[in-house]
């Protein structure tokens, strides 16, 4: 199944751009693609991740900007003429055909010899777990062993890309899960370029690899997913990858003073110390709130609580300081009546600072997780 | 309002069912009682949107009754029952604006005009949408068209539960949040016993006091989220709550100690009724499974770490077994090699899949 | 969906093309040659630039006042079975069963008026309205009522009609059954929760959801009825007198009956325009509720 060392494929989007009736759905994307390796494309609905895939895949042709494969221009190549292979959110496979002529019907049209269709099938059928369901029907499997046929039948034409669309999202969480731990094993074996599109934060770290955050049609940042996650450049892309919601709150410093929107001042430390005078966007991720205190110089906010919701091992608290709305992740059971007031603790070097154009002015960068 | 009683309810989709495994709903004998928020937590198939038609009337039970306060409502219609239900996907009237659609049940009980507009604001302004009651409701997002769905619901003053189907499926994330407290927010300020079916553990937990959990058309567990947590009462609870799941490996135990192949892990209870000829099981959750430097637990191989942002998992092997473990924050660097130390307070014991209660907690 | 480009598609239509070109370009040139000429299709012709036309449009001349009462005559029709159709399709269409074997009986019984070639529609009726030997004719002259489409322009009215809903109301009962079947169970389920009346299930579920297929139902109705021919022509032949002589009819006995080439040229021009002109009016609608709804259900 591994895709031959010698055809190493580079896919190049270069200030793509595609506007459909007056709505532009894809503005000026540049990104360079590798072998072997898992993109994740990570934004809410409609932020333009399917129309970025079907513009990488042919389906449609950019407006402006070209796409290029290995250095040549194939902007105006038709998809049949690609090396794509695409699996959706709506499980799609052949209903009267069984597991195995599902995974092998690429290779019919294709016109490959049947020793040939057979060994790949089998493989394509070993790496996702379904030899025992070769002879069912799609519609006689569960949603994961159904996701898992599409996902082999994209993995067995040996394309160069692969692109999968939310896969997972209309499965079980469970099911979701159990899946998405075989993904990476799967991605490995074949050393095609796999993209693929979430829209939760949570699914990219998981997955690993490299992430482009997308954000109405934009691509604010792209790289390994970590550093995208702990090195938001600006303010767009923290909020793209958080889940819960970043918590923001403003922040003007004057010398040694930053006033906080929350009321109160706080003395200029930690990453505030070195920035110039202004106004910030402060974001600080839900875990990193505690209603304990903590060592050292924290800000301190009094607050309100809004409601608190359990989930056995942690609890998500919803705040309210002022006009803000905040949610922390907490550890442990706190069973907190609405209303109540409490004191909630940040830890000031574990927070991002936005300039007023949105861009990353500071961070203590690996703690700020 | 209403106390919801399930009178040992089965259901079965088939006109002539022989075995247990042809119901969908296997006997089911449970009270909701007034005002709490539940749910009903279960993978696809399980049974659970069955129980939740029965409940609101759409299908009648083959076995058994449901009751509302002590009224019998089995034969009664989904109308008469005075429940609200909020689907899969948003269902808005698209031919009115949002104000005629949540005016629209009040009008078909032809209350007064005046008490209808009175009404619509006020449900209105709990909702947060009355800066959009004047528009069409087709043009709307999904998060506003399912507040549109549950706002014909709660504008009826005598409505007795409100059923939620997985609401949220549609829903963008982000906006997932939002409607997820606002529902809680709702029930604290309404008095409604509110029942909600999802597949997915996170929303079950935040939102109910209870849970449900139901596997192949049975209920499996029912109890608090910290309870479900923190003593499964079967290994299929400890799997399907907890992301990751729960570890169970088979074990074999003898005094106060089980023994995986052959690494000696203490307990802190003895189980002297285990008996012979079942499957013996061990279930810890990674929480309470934590990665150590080598030397200062069991030993373990890490296959792989995952780095979720707040937290770090690990996937080790121990014995030949393979097992889901959490790292703490303090330990910096993770190698191949690795020890593993189980918190004896959250080990149990589970016989054929079932709990079993030890002895001698000391 | 914009779909990739390929041009080798074209190769595939030229065939069509050819056909089309030979059995309709061609003989169409030929309609707006003659139209803009005097001729009895004697090889003699005269020009006549937009005489036709100008006649055409004048009620007061001849060539105008027939054309405008043929016209009429159509747009009566179509407003009448419209009218008719529309309502009792959308009826039938409610009244057919969802799910079981019954379904496809009446799927089957909706399907067969559609399935006969329209002259044995004609001929059919032409024998069963028959006061003689007529079912349908005898019956009612055996009732009291003095019923005869050969001499009375009302009963010739009455029996067009009678045989155009019995032939065509299947086809706007099976769209409007097609759009029901997609409205999703929920719905149905939220409205029953509710407390809304059947009337008002109708109004604000199933009719707003049945709008893109009512449209074309009606666009294709529309059509067809002012485009008829062979029916009424088996049936009355245009008559009594002029009573049922639709532009489609007129238009032939001016062409075939007169061999007046010129002015038939003319006249069905403009017949074709006025149809061209209401498809687009109606395209233009439907284009327009159909981005309304994939607006609305995204």
């Amino acid at each position: 199944m591994r895709v031959r060392e010698e055809h190493r494929v580079t896919l190049v989007l270069d200030q793509v751009r595609k506007d459909v009736g007056a709505e532009t759905h894809i503005r000026d994307v540049s990104l360079t693609l590798e072998s072997g390796t898992l993109n994740v494309l990570l934004g809410a609905t409609l932020s333009g991740k399917t129309s970025l895939m079907r513009l990488m895949a042919g389906l449609d042709a950019p407006t402006k900007g070209r796409i290029l494969v290995n250095g040549s221009d194939v902007t105006g190549r038709a998809v049949q003429r690609r090396s794509v292979a695409m699996v959706y959110q709506q499980i799609i496979n052949y209903p009267s055909l069984s597991v195995y002529e599902n995974i092998a019907s690429p290779l019919r049209v294709a016109g490959l010899p049947r020793a040939e269709i057979e060994s790949r099938v089998r493989d394509a059928a070993k790496l996702l777990k379904l030899e025992p369901y070769l002879d069912r029907r799609p519609l006689n499997l569960s949603g994961g062993q159904q996701q898992r046929t599409a996902l082999a039948r994209a993995l067995v034409k040996q394309a160069d890309l692969v692109l999968l669309d939310e896969p997972l999202a209309n499965l079980d969480y469970k099911l979701r899960e159990e899946l998405r731990e075989e993904l990476p094993r799967v991605f490995a074996a074949s050393g095609a370029i796999f993209v693929y599109a979430t829209t939760e934060p949570q699914e990219a770290l998981l997955l690993g690899g490299r992430t482009a955050t997308l954000f109405e049609g934009r691509v604010t940042q792209f790289g390994p997913t970590p550093m995208v996650y702990r090195e938001p450049q600006d303010l767009t892309t923290a909020r793209v990858f958080s889940d819960p919601p970043l918590n923001i709150l403003k922040a003007r410093k004057g010398g040694h003073d930053i006033a906080l929107s929350t009321g109160g001042d706080i003395r200029a430390a930690g990453v505030f110390a070195a920035v110039p005078d202004g106004t910030y966007s402060v974001g600080f991720r839900a875990h990193h709130l505690s209603l304990d205190p903590i060592p050292g110089q924290a800000i301190t906010l009094s607050a309100h609580v809004s409601v608190a919701e359990i989930t056995g091992s942690e609890s998500f608290v919803h705040l309210d300081v002022g006009q803000h709305r905040f949610v922390a992740l907490v550890p442990g059971v706190r069973r907190l009546e609405p209303g109540s007031g409490v004191v909630a603790y940040l830890d000031p070097s574990r927070v991002f600072l936005f300039d007023e154009a949105g861009r990353l002015a500071a961070s203590a960068l690996a703690k700020a997780a | 309002m209403a106390r919801i009683t399930l009178d040992r309810l089965a259901h079965s989709y088939l006109p002539d069912p022989r075995g247990p495994e042809e119901y969908a709903v296997k006997e089911v004998h449970h009270v909701w009682d007034q005002g709490g928020a539940y749910a009903l937590l279960g993978p696809s198939g399980c049974g659970k949107t069955t129980l939740l038609n029965i409940i609101s009337g759409l299908v009648r039970p083959t076995r058994g009754r449901i009751l509302f306060d002590d009224r019998d409502v089995t034969d009664l219609s989904t109308e008469a029952r005075n429940i609200a239900q909020v689907f899969q996907f948003p269902v808005v009237y698209d031919t009115m604006t949002v104000r005629e659609n949540l005016a629209f049940p009040l009008k078909n009980r032809r209350v007064p005009r005046e008490a209808v507009a009175k009404r619509v604001d006020e449900i209105a302004r709990l909702l947060d949408l009355t800066r959009v009651l004047e528009r069409k409701a087709r043009n709307l997002s999904a998060d506003l068209k399912q507040k549109i769905s549950l706002g014909r619901g709660l504008v009826r003053p005598d409505v007795a539960a409100i059923l939620f189907d997985e609401p949220l499926t549609v829903i963008d994330p982000h906006l997932k949040w939002q409607l997820r407290s606002t529902l809680k927010e709702l029930h604290r300020a309404l008095d409604l016993t509110m029942i909600y079916v999802t597949h997915d553990q996170t929303e079950a937990l935040t939102f109910a006091d209870k849970v449900v959990v139901m596997h192949d058309g049975a209920v499996v567990q029912t109890g608090t989220p910290e309870e479900l947590f923190a003593r499964p009462a079967h290994t299929f609870v400890g799997h399907f709550i907890g992301s990751p799941g729960m570890n169970v490996l088979p074990c074999r135990v003898e005094g106060r100690t089980a023994f995986v192949r052959e690494q000696a892990i203490a307990l802190d209870q003895t189980y002297p009724m285990l008996g012979d000829g079942k499957r013996i099981e061990l279930g810890i959750r990674p929480e309470f499974a934590e990665l150590g430097p080598p030397g200062t637990g069991f030993p373990v191989r890490v296959r792989r770490v995952d780095d979720l942002g707040r937290a770090r998992i690990a996937r080790v092997d121990m014995g030949g077994y393979q097992l889901t473990a959490s790292i703490p924050e303090s330990l910096t660097e993770v190698g191949g090699d690795a020890s593993l130390r189980l918190d004896a307070r959250h080990v149990h014991i589970y016989a054929d899949g079932h709990l079993v209660t030890g002895q001698g907690r000391p | 969906m914009i779909k990739p480009l390929d041009n080798r598609a074209w190769l595939l239509v030229l065939p069509v093309f050819a056909v089309v070109a030979f059995s309709a370009a061609l003989p169409v040139m030929t309609v707006v040659n003659y139209s803009v000429q005097d001729t009895f299709g004697n090889n003699q012709f005269f020009w006549n630039g937009v005489g036709w036309f100008q006649d055409l449009l004048d009620p007061s001349k001849e060539l105008g006042g027939r054309f405008f009462d043929s016209l009429w005559r159509n747009l009566l029709f179509s407003a009448i079975i419209l009218a008719i159709e529309v309502p009792l399709g959308i009826v039938v269409a409610l009244s057919m069963p969802r799910e079981g074997w019954t379904v496809a009986l009446c799927l089957v019984l909706m399907a067969l008026p559609l399935l006969i070639p329209w002259n044995v529609v004609g001929t059919i009726w032409q024998v069963f309205a028959r006061g003689d030997i007529g079912l349908l004719g005898w019956s009612i002259n055996r009732l009291g009522i003095d019923y005869n489409y050969v001499s009375s322009p009302l009963a010739a009215w009455t029996t067009i009609v009678v045989m155009d809903v019995w032939h065509w109301t299947s086809l706007v009962a099976l769209l409007c059954y097609a759009g029901l079947k997609s409205i999703p169970d929920a719905y149905y389920q939220a409205a029953r929760i509710d407390g809304a009346s059947r009337w008002a299930v109708f109004r604000t579920i199933q009719l707003p959801k049945m709008r893109r297929v009512l449209l074309i139902a009606v666009l294709l109705r529309f059509m067809d009825s002012f485009m008829i021919y062979t029916e009424p022509f088996v049936l009355t032949g245009g008559g009594p007198g002029n009573a049922t002589t639709f532009l489609s009819i007129d238009l032939v006995k001016l062409a075939l009956g007169q061999f007046d080439l010129g002015k038939a040229g003319a006249m069905s021009l403009v017949y074709n325009l006025i149809i061209l002109a209401v498809c687009w009016v109606f395209y233009t609608v439907m284009t327009n509720v159909d981005a309304d709804s994939t607006r609305a259900e995204a």
